[in-house]
């Protein structure tokens, strides 16, 4: 599928063979008009699929924010609304609580993920490039951290954090989310760093520059298309994340996050759930983590070339 | 490539250069450059291996002794030493073996579905067409949607009676609108939705994968398929599979880890039923209800499988690279 | 416009004539009067009325938030200065009315209270308190509780008999003794909650029905004909909906209708596992033949919320629900406006059965490790207060749990519906057994829903036999105590 049809050599045929090989491609383009045609079709609808089958849901949730409470539970569901409302959307954008918990997670997921750059790219450098023992071990648990269920440690974890006076704190969120962002940092850039070629910092340290100044200068230039898309990926995850947040600030108070401040909405009474203002919140907290996608598009995918595959 | 180690001893840059490379060229640990660059080295993942340490080690050591004990949280009984008494206990529950059989079923179909979905759109949108870069984006948005909104989302869109998903298939005249079905409640399609979940949320990352894998292979190689006339289908089986298959790996090894550890889809869309109960809901479930000791035991449970699935990976890996 | 929500209907549209200038003085006093407001009430929609003509904005034209709120006499003075933190309920339109309720507790006893949001979901608020209350801090001075915890609450708990005696009031009994562990009353009744049956009064009438159902039986004779009947229009029409996912929610249905057929109730007050029982097992029976018949199959994932949209979607005739769901079903864009009515839950038919009414609500309890005890216990002395009852009826529709609050003409006017639930309350009320089980009660609850969950899905074979399983599996939980 990679390749576009190479086009008839304008070269001297300098075979026989050849030549048969260039009158087999033609017999065979001729047998496939109508084919071909057929094929493109398919091809643009297993596109329309795709599509559809990724983008339908958020559509649902804009839809679903957008129509009055009262028509959510209708039937038949129309598939445009019938009704407009912004309602739920200037409700959740005047929600002080609401507006509170999207700047803590923004501060949060930030500094998590520059944390997690820093002290994963110098820890990556050292196992990609270095040599020193234990290297292995460490790699290894680093990779076994990156195993286990947030839940098994939630426990520990909060003893850890009430001890350290940390409760109910930015900082208790910062450091508990570097327990999964810095292993995970840290083993792609390894192999990233590992995956760039010997050559580079060697040129600069004939030079004389230390290890520390290649890195600076020579590949740290190189990685950043890796470092955007590792850091991309970082800032989902802590901006995701729900469980941490939960339990180690106050639900309702002025230091939690913006995933628990939606999961925390309520209605007039313990149990009402007020659906449509939930999918507005959804839509709110959602939408820059796309710009972000939207913006590194191009970069996520060579920064996983260069540094997923040498597994 | 050209310089060694021993070849240029006295000059400490040049020599530093060459130890940098790792492929079998150190210096050892006793010469005065093995011991600057290890001393670096040390310096450098010190910072990285404290906080994993901290936040990570050492709550996971306490979750190990942790299920021994009968602690409870906020509970005047003493804490003592069960033994292994919560772990005869665990496997005697028959919700618990339930929830592993449950685990196992998820990872295995849903990590099977994602990898041939995820190649597919993989193939896609490393093909050239009009419009490849909206596509591309298009494909990410679900891995941008946070878990535990896509939960609620999907668990509207598959609601009885106002889900879009029935209302689609009554249209089509494909279900009764008087019996609608009830994709998440009856118990031989629970697993099954939470399936269609996942899938759509981790196929971006399977494709991701993939096509970055899919970008390394060179051109010419089709090239010289297609002048031998191969077919695409044999071109895929005999060049893209085998040269994908390092990726490929990874992918795995991180889609079913992910997997295996699966909470928060399942429980904002299923709370507890036991139909859908994975054993990092169920591993919640007994913590939620304070026992942090009985509850350690299948969160090690967890570490362990995991751990094993990991080993089992790795060692695939360095098969292929040999 | 949604603030209208907070306000209860009938006064709440009576404030919106009023705020928008369409209703004159005399009109008001009036048709207050025909509501049975109170006259001190009406004085203040006047306030309110006067401020409307000054030109003040008041964007939802309803009364300022908490003009119901009258402060008790006899509070303390002499803890001036005192600091209090307080974790009441959760993030939403109820913050800004018990914003205001403390506000006029700080002006008059000059204790400085801080409020924080609790979690919304009961299981991340009960781990919080936990979290903090087994590390002995005091963050937490006073806080709501739900009625299944006291047992969970003694260790940390301080005994508020003398805050309940200083109240003075006819409290319902059936809490009292649900909130007392280890013979210390662990939390103060703030408000109540018990499963209803809702009806469709429209439907009934209809079919040639003249009351609602009294026993399972006419409740299934009832929803097979309307549901015959209603499918020729509407071929999603379904008859009873109610809450069967995995979750405490089935804890309470399924012991309402363990009750109601003379089953008892799961584990009795001595923690004797009651549960394997003829009785019980066929009333378990009773509710999976409801799936796909009298109810869609998709009845055993549903949660409150679940039930509710299918009932407020017109598409069924009965719903297992608490109170909330009323006022819900009343507002303006409703499509069951004026259509349905509630009623005590009905009963089974075997020995010993009667109508059994889940109870649910909160209670307020003070922190054994609270610096403050006295202030904090002043604090559940006022808002537990029957004039803040009154207040929380009134402006939050929420439910009180002193008797006499029932019988207030302006807690009426507001919800008239009141009146039919205080029976129910008072006769039927069945508390769960999470007294009797201590601490150890989430785990009974745990093992009981997902019997029950796996029996109506179809998943345990046969319901003899999972029923003896649970049993044996309780004794086991119980064996800890």
């Amino acid at each position: 599928m990679a390749a576009t049809e190479a086009s008839p050599t304008q070269r001297i045929v300098t075979s026989r063979d050849e030549l048969n090989q260039i009158a087999s491609r033609y017999r065979k383009k001729s047998k496939h008009s109508f084919g071909s045609v057929t094929r493109k079709m398919l091809f643009w609808l297993l596109i329309a699929i795709i599509v559809i089958y990724s983008l339908f849901p958020f559509y649902w949730a804009i839809v679903s924010s957008l129509t009055p409470d009262s028509l959510l539970y209708k039937t038949p569901v129309k598939f445009w609304p019938q009704a407009f409302t912004w309602d739920h959307y200037s409700q959740v954008l005047r929600d002080g609580g609401f507006l509170r918990a999207l700047l803590n997670s923004t501060i949060v997921s930030t500094v998590t993920v520059l944390l997690a750059l820093f002290f994963g790219t110098v820890g990556a450098y050292a196992l990609g490039r270095l040599h020193f023992r234990g290297r292995t071990i460490i790699l290894y648990l680093i990779l076994s951290m990156t195993m286990f269920p947030a839940v098994a440690i939630i426990g520990s974890l909060f003893i850890f954090v009430r001890q350290l006076h940390l409760y109910n704190t930015l900082i208790a969120l910062i450091i508990t989310y570097l327990s999964f962002s810095l292993p995970f940092t840290v083993w792609v850039l390894t192999n990233f760093f590992k995956a760039m070629p010997d050559e580079l910092e060697q040129a600069a340290m004939v030079d004389g520059a230390t290890p520390l100044r290649a890195l600076w200068q020579i590949l740290l230039p190189m990685a950043v298309p890796g470092l955007v898309t590792t850091g991309l990926l970082a800032f989902i995850a802590a901006w995701s994340e729900f469980l941490y947040a939960l339990t180690f600030t106050i639900p309702g108070g002025n230091n939690t996050t913006v995933q628990v401040a939606i999961a925390n909405f309520s209605g007039r009474t313990q149990f009402e759930q007020p659906f449509a203002l939930k999918m507005a919140a959804a839509v709110v907290v959602t939408i820059p983590l796309l710009v972000g996608v939207l913006l590194v598009q191009r970069r996520i995918v060579s920064g996983l070339t260069a540094g997923a595959i040498k597994g | 490539m050209a310089l060694q180690p021993e070849a240029q001893p006295l000059v400490t840059s040049q020599a530093a250069v060459s130890a940098t490379k790792s492929k079998g060229r150190w210096a050892g640990p006793d010469s005065a450059i093995g011991r600057q660059q290890e001393r670096l080295g040390w310096m450098l993942v010190v910072p990285s291996v404290l906080i994993v340490l901290l936040v990570a080690v050492y709550p996971l050591i306490r979750t190990f002794y942790l299920s021994f004990t009968n602690e409870r949280l906020g509970s005047v009984r003493p804490t003592r030493w069960v033994g292994w008494d919560n772990y005869t206990r665990l496997f005697d529950d028959s919700l618990f073996r339930h929830s592993m059989i449950n685990t196992i079923e998820f990872t295995v179909i849903s990590v099977a579905i994602e990898t041939v979905l995820g190649m597919v759109v993989a193939l896609v949108i490393h093909s050239e067409f009009k419009g490849r870069g909206m596509v591309r984006t298009a494909i990410l948005v679900p891995w941008a949607v946070p878990t535990v909104v896509s939960a609620l989302l999907w668990q509207w869109m598959f609601n009885d009676f106002f889900g879009v998903i029935n209302s689609i298939l009554i249209r089509l005249h494909l279900m009764s609108a008087s019996h609608p079905k009830s994709w998440t409640a009856d118990p031989s399609t629970a697993l099954g939705a939470v399936v269609a979940v996942d899938v759509w949320k981790t196929i971006p990352f399977m494709a991701l994968l993939l096509l970055a894998g899919l970008q390394v292979i060179p051109s010419d190689v089709y090239e010289a398929a297609r002048v031998d006339g191969a077919s695409k289908w044999y071109q895929f089986w005999t060049i893209t599979l085998p040269l994908v298959r390092p990726a490929l790996l990874v992918a795995l090894i991180f889609r079913t880890l992910d997997a295996f550890r699966i909470f928060d889809l399942i429980y904002v869309m299923m709370k507890y039923s036991p139909a859908t109960m994975s054993i990092a809901v169920y591993t919640q479930q007994q913590i939620g209800n304070q026992r942090i000791g009985f509850g350690s035991a299948p969160a090690v449970i967890i570490f362990l499988c995991v751990g094993f699935l990991a080993f089992i990976y790795t060692r695939l890996i360095k098969v292929e690279e040999v | 416009m949604r603030q209208h929500g907070y306000v209860p209907n009938a006064v709440n549209e009576l404030m919106r004539e009023v705020a928008e200038g369409r209703l004159s003085r005399r009109d008001l006093l009036r048709r207050g009067a025909a509501l049975g407001l109170s006259a001190s009430l009406m004085g203040t929609m006047l306030d309110v009325q006067g401020a409307g003509a000054q030109g003040t904005p008041s964007p939802a034209g309803a009364q300022p938030v908490g003009y119901s709120i009258v402060v008790p006499k006899g509070l303390r003075t002499d803890l001036k200065g005192k600091q209090v933190t307080f974790v009441g309920s959760s993030e939403g339109p109820g913050v800004p009315f018990e914003e205001a309720a403390l506000k006029k507790f700080m002006d008059a006893t000059g204790i400085q209270v801080k409020r924080i949001s609790g979690a919304e979901s009961t299981t991340d608020r009960l781990r919080f308190y936990l979290q903090i209350f087994s590390s002995q801090a005091s963050d937490i001075d006073a806080c709501m509780i739900d009625v299944i915890w006291p047992g969970v609450m003694e260790p940390h708990a301080v005994d508020l008999a003398d805050v309940l005696k200083a109240e003075n009031a006819d409290f319902f009994k059936r809490i009292v003794e649900n909130n007392t562990s280890g013979g210390m009353l662990i939390g103060v009744p703030w408000y109540t909650d018990a499963g209803i049956l809702y009806y469709r009064t429209d439907l009934l009438q209809k079919y040639g029905f003249s009351n609602p159902p009294t026993t399972w039986d006419e409740l299934e004779t009832q929803a097979k004909k309307i549901i015959a009947g209603e499918k020729a229009s509407d071929p999603t029409f379904t008859g009873f909906v109610w809450q069967g996912a995995a979750y405490e929610g089935l804890t309470c249905d399924g012991l309402e209708w363990q009750y109601s057929n003379g089953g008892g109730t799961i584990v009795d007050q001595d923690a004797k596992v009651t549960v394997d029982n003829d009785q019980a097992i066929a009333a378990f029976d009773r509710a999976k033949g409801w799936v796909n018949t009298i109810s869609p199959q998709g009845v055993t994932a549903y949660q409150e919320e679940d039930a509710r949209g299918v009932w407020q979607g017109g598409k069924s005739a009965f719903m297992r629900n608490w109170p909330y769901a009323y006022s819900l079903g009343q507002a303006k864009d409703s499509l069951i406006l004026n259509k349905f009515d509630v009623t005590g839950l009905p009963k089974g038919s075997g020995e010993g059965a009667s109508s059994a009414a889940c109870l649910g609500g909160w209670q307020l309890m003070v922190s054994k490790y609270s610096k403050s005890q006295d202030a904090a216990k002043e604090l559940v002395k006022y808002l537990a207060s029957p004039e803040l009852q009154k207040a929380y009826a009134i402006e939050r529709s929420l439910l009180p749990t002193i008797s006499t609050v029932y019988n207030d003409a302006d807690v009426i006017a507001a919800n008239p519906y009141y009146k039919k639930l205080l029976p129910i309350f008072q006769g039927g009320a069945v508390a769960r057994p999470s007294t009797a089980c201590k601490d150890l009660y989430p785990d009974v609850s745990t093992a009981y829903f997902t019997a029950l969950n796996q029996i109506i899905t179809g998943q345990a074979g046969d319901t003899k036999s999972a029923v003896k399983d649970l049993a044996s599996k309780i004794q086991d939980i119980l064996q800890d105590l």
